[in-house]
């Protein structure tokens, strides 16, 4: 299957990723920042062919991202760690984003069986724009959480006095500030419009909503965590550890949700 | 080349010492011209700073010393400084101006003022007609030589003095400081210092709160800023991203309590506070709240410090530098030197008469041994007496300042190449080259006969 070849290929280019951000730790070096920025685009354009091909293969948006959830997921996060790189000039992030980019092409590449689910749901257009948009919010999400770790490191390291090390090659507070803050808000507009989309499928798939299942709950868990992410960062300008804090609760609770996938019945979209 | 360098620097002499000799800039081109005009320079300069006064000179002759200057031009018994002084001769000399323009020798290593003041020194000096050929070389070279140590090393990347670090700390807070609002607590020359660093890096408006309030509105007017009263300290500070305090109050003026306040009001925006007063002004407590920055004048220091460490590999790379540069400059002074000059000449000539000897010598036919030396005797005493004033003008010409002009005008109007020149250098080092007072006819025909057949393959 070409489509998992060229997911192996580009899963290649993130692994000099994953090399730069576990050597970024312990020290810079100008070229190896270089090299990964260009193996990450290589892998970006090998991620691309492969989703492209996965499309076409299925013929359906929608039922290509079911199937290639993690690997879209990944790409989708990559995008964002690129305008962040564009905007901000620095590759910083990358040292919590690429091992999760990493993890998550990885899943997809190792080979998933593939999910049955039924037609009706598959034809829905409201499926693609769902797990479109509810990626789209997770990538965002999952920059904002990368940043609000950067931002905890930069700020010890500014208090204690001793700009050394790898500290001293972070980017200023502030700017990490503004990543957070600008994926966290852009973030949030596509994962409301994601769940909504979710809600009209599953109401048109089986003509009402399961508020018990796990997914769902979960899901509605998890965006209210965001919510309050917001929130608290408008009224208060929550930043640093208590932002932080906020930032792993919702975190969490997406890898939780995620999770859940393989313990709800409505969200697997099996034909019943 | 005669260059003799005499100075006091930080290093070697405390500032009453370093105040009796320096030479206000208003009288800095008399200076230079008398140190010109003394019998025993040719031509000379004179940098003088807060941290150094140093002579730099062209000396005419090896015995002449640069103190008769200064015991004459400042009246002074010099032996009082003697212990302050340092002097420098030829390579050391032009090393000790490398270094000095490189900002090698500087109190704050790498910081970039010193150049611009050895610019301005060389330039003073250059306008009384102190500095003319040599020396004029010397600083040139001096200057592209700083240029190198700038650009291929990470000395002076970023400047160590307080206030720049504070700034630095400031971007590493804020990112850019474009916008960003300064409130000087107290008005005081360090407060003032910072408060200019950080508005030739954007900060954007100036609050000054002190605790007489004449001295805030003068800060204030020179800054375009706004003058607070001290009463309304706490109501206004709020605004300031960039707080610097630097009182003469005995307790602490800023207490975490006021920080948790001003967090609330700014809404968690990070504040920087520089506290350069010594006793404290700002609680170190005030540190521990979530997106306060506080930093003492100890810590600043600290950071001062580190940063001397990373620059020492710096320094040493920038030291490579300069003892590269100064081999460099040396060799180049010799090939200015008259005696390559003279040599190649003779060996220009040399060829002439060789070839047109050879030319001829068909149409002569089967000569004699003494017909051969008479044809020889006749051409070398041709050449001979052509050649005796120009080479007995370049003899002069050496002893001269000048004289680089008149050698560069011999080679130009001769058309030798540089080639020769470092073919010559090799030679004269190897010992085995003509002195200066060597006669025409000495000039060995091996080297002649080399010399023809490169000619020749060119």
């Amino acid at each position: 299957m070409m489509t998992l070849f060229w997911l192996r290929v580009a899963l290649v280019c993130y692994a000099v990723g994953l090399l730069y951000a576990l050597v970024a730790l312990t020290r810079a070096s100008e070229i190896l920042s270089k090299v990964a920025l260009h193996a990450s685009y290589l892998g970006m354009v090998f991620h691309l062919v492969s989703l492209t091909e996965a499309v076409v293969q299925t013929g359906q948006l929608a039922s290509a991202s079911v199937h290639n959830a993690e690997s879209l997921l990944a790409f989708l996060i990559m995008v964002c760690f690129m305008i962040a790189y564009l905007v901000y000039k620095t590759t910083t992030p990358g040292i919590v984003i690429f091992p999760l980019v990493f993890l998550l092409t990885f899943v997809a590449a190792s080979g998933q069986q593939p999910l049955v689910f039924s037609s009706v749901a598959a034809k829905h257009g409201w499926l693609a724009v769902h797990i479109l948009m509810i990626f789209t919010g997770y990538a965002a999400l999952f920059l904002s959480f990368g940043a609000s770790i950067l931002y905890l490191l930069q700020e010890r390291a500014l208090k204690s006095k001793s700009a050394s090390g790898m500290f001293s090659r972070l980017p200023a507070l502030q700017v990490i500030d503004d990543i957070g803050y600008k994926s966290l808000m852009l973030g949030f507009p596509f994962m409301t419009l994601g769940l909504i989309a979710g809600s009209v499928v599953a109401e048109t798939t089986y003509g009402r909503i399961d508020y018990l299942d796990p997914k769902i709950l979960l899901s509605v868990l998890m965006w209210a965590v965001y919510l309050l992410m917001v929130f608290t960062r408008l009224n208060a300008g929550w930043r640093g550890r208590r932002a932080a804090l906020l930032a792993s609760a919702a975190f969490a609770t997406a890898i939780v949700a995620w999770i859940a996938n393989y313990f709800s019945g409505m969200h697997r979209f099996i034909a019943s | 080349m005669r260059f003799q360098l005499l100075g006091v620097n930080h290093k070697t002499a405390p500032v009453e010492v370093r105040e009796r000799l320096a030479i206000p800039e208003s009288r800095l081109p008399e200076a230079c011209k008398r140190l010109a005009e003394h019998p025993s320079v040719a031509e000379g300069m004179i940098v003088s700073t807060c941290n150094r006064v140093e002579f730099i000179a062209n000396m005419r002759n090896g015995t002449g010393d640069l103190r008769e200057f200064i015991r004459e031009f400042f009246e002074v018994d010099l032996a009082q400084f003697e212990s302050h002084l340092y002097e420098f001769r030829e390579d050391e000399a032009i090393r000790h101006v490398f270094r000095v323009a490189a900002s090698l020798d500087s109190m704050v290593v790498g910081e970039p003022q010193i150049l611009g003041q050895v610019k301005e020194a060389y330039a003073t000096a250059r306008a009384v007609g102190a500095v003319r050929s040599q020396l004029d070389q010397l600083l040139t070279r001096a200057f592209a030589v700083a240029k190198r140590v700038r650009n291929e090393t990470a000395v002076g990347s970023s400047s160590v003095s307080i206030a720049s670090v504070a700034v630095e700390l400031a971007e590493k807070i804020f990112g850019t400081l474009n916008g960003k609002s300064v409130y000087l607590v107290g008005a005081g020359k360090m407060c003032e210092l910072a408060a200019r660093h950080l508005l030739a890096h954007g900060a954007a408006s100036l609050f000054v709160a002190n605790r007489t309030y004449d001295r805030a509105i003068r800060l204030a007017q020179k800054f375009d800023g706004q003058a607070i009263e001290f009463s309304r300290l706490f109501d206004t500070c709020d605004r300031a991203d960039i707080v610097i305090t630097s009182t003469g109050s005995p307790h602490f003026i800023f207490k975490p309590e006021h920080g948790e306040k001003l967090m609330a009001l700014r809404k968690n925006k990070p504040m920087f506070f520089i506290d350069i007063a010594v006793p404290r002004d700002v609680d170190p407590a005030m540190n521990k709240i979530d997106g306060l920055f506080v930093y003492d004048i100890d810590d600043l220091q600290q950071a001062v410090t580190s940063h001397v460490a990373d620059r020492k590999k710096e320094a040493d790379k920038a030291e490579a530098i300069v003892n590269g540069e100064v081999d460099k400059f040396h060799a180049r002074l010799q090939t200015l030197d008259v005696v390559p000059t003279i040599v190649s000449l003779q060996e220009h000539l040399e060829i002439i008469r060789q070839a047109e000897i050879d030319r001829v010598r068909g149409r002569l036919g089967t000569m004699t041994t003494d017909q051969e030396l008479a044809v020889e005797a006749l051409t070398r005493g041709i050449v001979n007496k052509i050649m005796h004033t120009p080479i007995s003008t370049l003899k002069t010409a050496a002893r001269d300042p000048e004289s680089t002009t008149v050698i560069d005008l011999v080679r130009r109007l001769f058309n030798l190449h540089r080639e020769d020149e470092e073919k010559e250098i090799a030679t004269l080092r190897s010992g085995r080259a003509p002195t200066p007072q060597a006669s025409p006819q000495s000039s060995s025909p091996t080297i002649s006969q080399k010399t023809s057949d490169e000619e020749g393959r060119n």
